[in-house]
């Protein structure tokens, strides 16, 4: 039996609390603020939740810790901490919405809470050892994208200009959101000039560390239509795991995104061409060039080319991370609800200065680890079911 | 007892570091598909079964990428190496400056002690040995 999932979920609410830099809130604060707002955006309320997904950088007890703090143990039939990295909430997406369909819950949150910037600014290192690359002491994460960086400009031709040219088109949206957190005139030649920190990224080429918190409400589509908020409907979803270490990638230059992309098209019925809104994972540039090239909106080796033609900036063909990505918005630890909460609120149409007009089919696209884990989800408004 | 004895022993990893730290550096061949992987598993990644051996590696490969990690006290390397049997592993090329280590160089292997442990770095061919 297959039965399709499109259409059949939906976004009933987000919540996002825009806290960057936020010193004397932990990790679970940000997380309950979020969940609350998400679920006001929609008109329910915590006591209506049955399904939870989290996960955290700081806990190896997500589920436990938030269920306690939100009361939600004794209402929960369904729960999920599954840890991929920043992609881990897109994969929750998916879990929840096939546990949705099948009836085992019906209303799931998916929530994350990071305080990264004010506990320090580092990224949380968790007891997950690697004794094949830590003598070599790359910097983590950094040094698995730069070798893959390196590795595309090796075989593609691909210049530093062109990575710099990723960081100007997140910059010059995230002027036109007043929640961005860098939102200062760049330059090519600043991006160029900045600290090198892993050849060949620079700390420009590298996402900003701020705090954040983010949630989403999922509910069945006939649900949804009786709720608060427009629906935004979960058209496609698709999930791939490649590996953990970058040595054990099978080709630097092409990721699972491939196949989580192909999944989530095929689910939604739809193909790139068709794509009003594109959210993808930036934690560094070269991540915004592999993912355009691997969901199939350039050819593989033609990235650079496609972002130097001003294709992803404000008035360029495609509108790509409009928030300002994680490179000039906000990336808390885990970036990848961000993603959802800025396709969602594109599709409500309320995103003011940076609205896409008549956006109705959004892709938002999550990366974990080191290009390790690909999660891709195709939303649609009520016109695309 | 009456654990399966295929798996009696020591784990895949020591195994591993026991020979490297005997002076030996080893990738496993799986005995059934003839794969080549690394790191050490108990299972062949290509085939699936529980087969792979340890056996003595070439300890030549290229660069298949490459990055200068920058630092206050200094800049140090870090690699992708392309074994000539095939698997990668991440290390570092010495006896050149970080700056100068190019993808596709020709490099060969060497133990070294790093914080009393043997690790594998490699150096450029031409460099002999």
């Amino acid at each position: 039996m297959t039965e399709t999932l499109r259409g059949r979920i939906a976004i009933a609410g987000v919540g996002n609390t825009k806290r960057w830099d936020a010193p004397g809130r932990g990790p679970f604060d940000q997380l309950q603020e979020a969940a609350i707002l998400a679920l006001e955006d929609c008109g329910l309320g915590l006591g209506d939740v049955d399904a939870l997904y989290c996960a955290l950088s700081t806990s190896g007890l997500p589920v436990l810790n938030v269920a306690e703090r939100l009361g939600l143990g004794p209402n929960l039939k369904q729960a999920d901490g599954t840890m991929v990295g920043g992609a881990s909430f897109l994969f929750h997406l998916q879990s929840a919405s096939a546990a949705l369909a099948a009836g085992l819950c019906d209303v799931a949150l998916i929530c994350y809470g990071s305080n990264q910037r004010s506990a320090g600014g580092s990224l949380v290192s968790m007891p997950d050892p690697q004794p094949y690359e830590a003598p070599y002491r790359p910097r983590y994460p950094v040094s698995s994208y730069a070798l893959a960086a390196a590795r595309h400009m090796h075989d593609y031709g691909t210049t530093r200009e062109n990575l710099a040219d990723v960081a100007l088109a997140a910059r010059r949206w995230a002027r036109l959101n007043p929640d961005a957190f860098e939102r200062g005139p760049l330059t090519r030649e600043e991006v160029l000039g900045s600290r090198m920190i892993s050849d060949p990224l620079t700390k420009a080429d590298c996402c900003l560390v701020t705090d954040g918190g983010a949630a989403v409400v999922l509910t069945r589509a006939d649900h949804a239509r009786d709720l608060a908020a427009p629906p935004v409907y979960v058209l496609g979803t698709g999930v791939a795991v490649s590996h953990r270490q970058i040595a054990a990638m099978p080709d630097l230059t092409t990721t699972a995104a491939v196949r989580s992309g192909q999944a989530a098209y095929a689910m939604a019925g739809v193909g790139p061409a068709d794509i009003d809104h594109l959210m993808l994972y930036d934690a560094f540039t070269i991540t915004t060039l592999l993912f355009l090239e691997d969901l199939g909106f350039c050819a593989k080796g033609e990235g650079g080319a496609f972002v130097s033609s001003g294709a992803i900036a404000p008035g360029g063909s495609l509108p790509v991370n409009t928030n300002g990505g994680g490179l000039s918005c906000n990336h808390p630890g885990m970036y990848g609800l961000f993603t959802l909460i800025e396709a969602v609120e594109q599709l409500r149409g309320r995103c003011g200065e940076r609205q896409i007009r008549n956006a109705e089919l959004a892709l938002a696209h999550a990366n974990g680890g080191v290009l390790s884990s690909q999660a891709t989800a195709i939303l649609g408004t009520a016109a695309t079911l | 007892m009456s654990a399966d004895s295929r798996f009696d022993g020591p784990g895949p990893d020591t195994k591993w570091s026991d020979a490297l730290k005997a002076g030996r550096f080893c990738i496993q061949v799986c005995e059934l598909c003839s794969s080549s992987q690394f790191p050490p598993a108990l299972v062949c990644r290509t085939c699936g079964s529980p087969s792979p051996k340890l056996v003595e590696a070439s300890g030549r490969g290229s660069v298949y990428s490459t990055t200068t990690v920058r630092n206050r006290v200094g800049d140090h390397n870090v690699s992708i190496i392309e074994l000539s049997e095939g698997p990668r592993l991440m290390s570092r090329v010495d006896a050149v400056s970080p700056e100068d280590v190019r993808i596709g160089l020709a490099v060969v292997t060497e133990i070294v002690t790093y914080q009393e442990t043997p690790i594998l770095v490699f150096k450029p061919e031409a460099a002999g040995s």
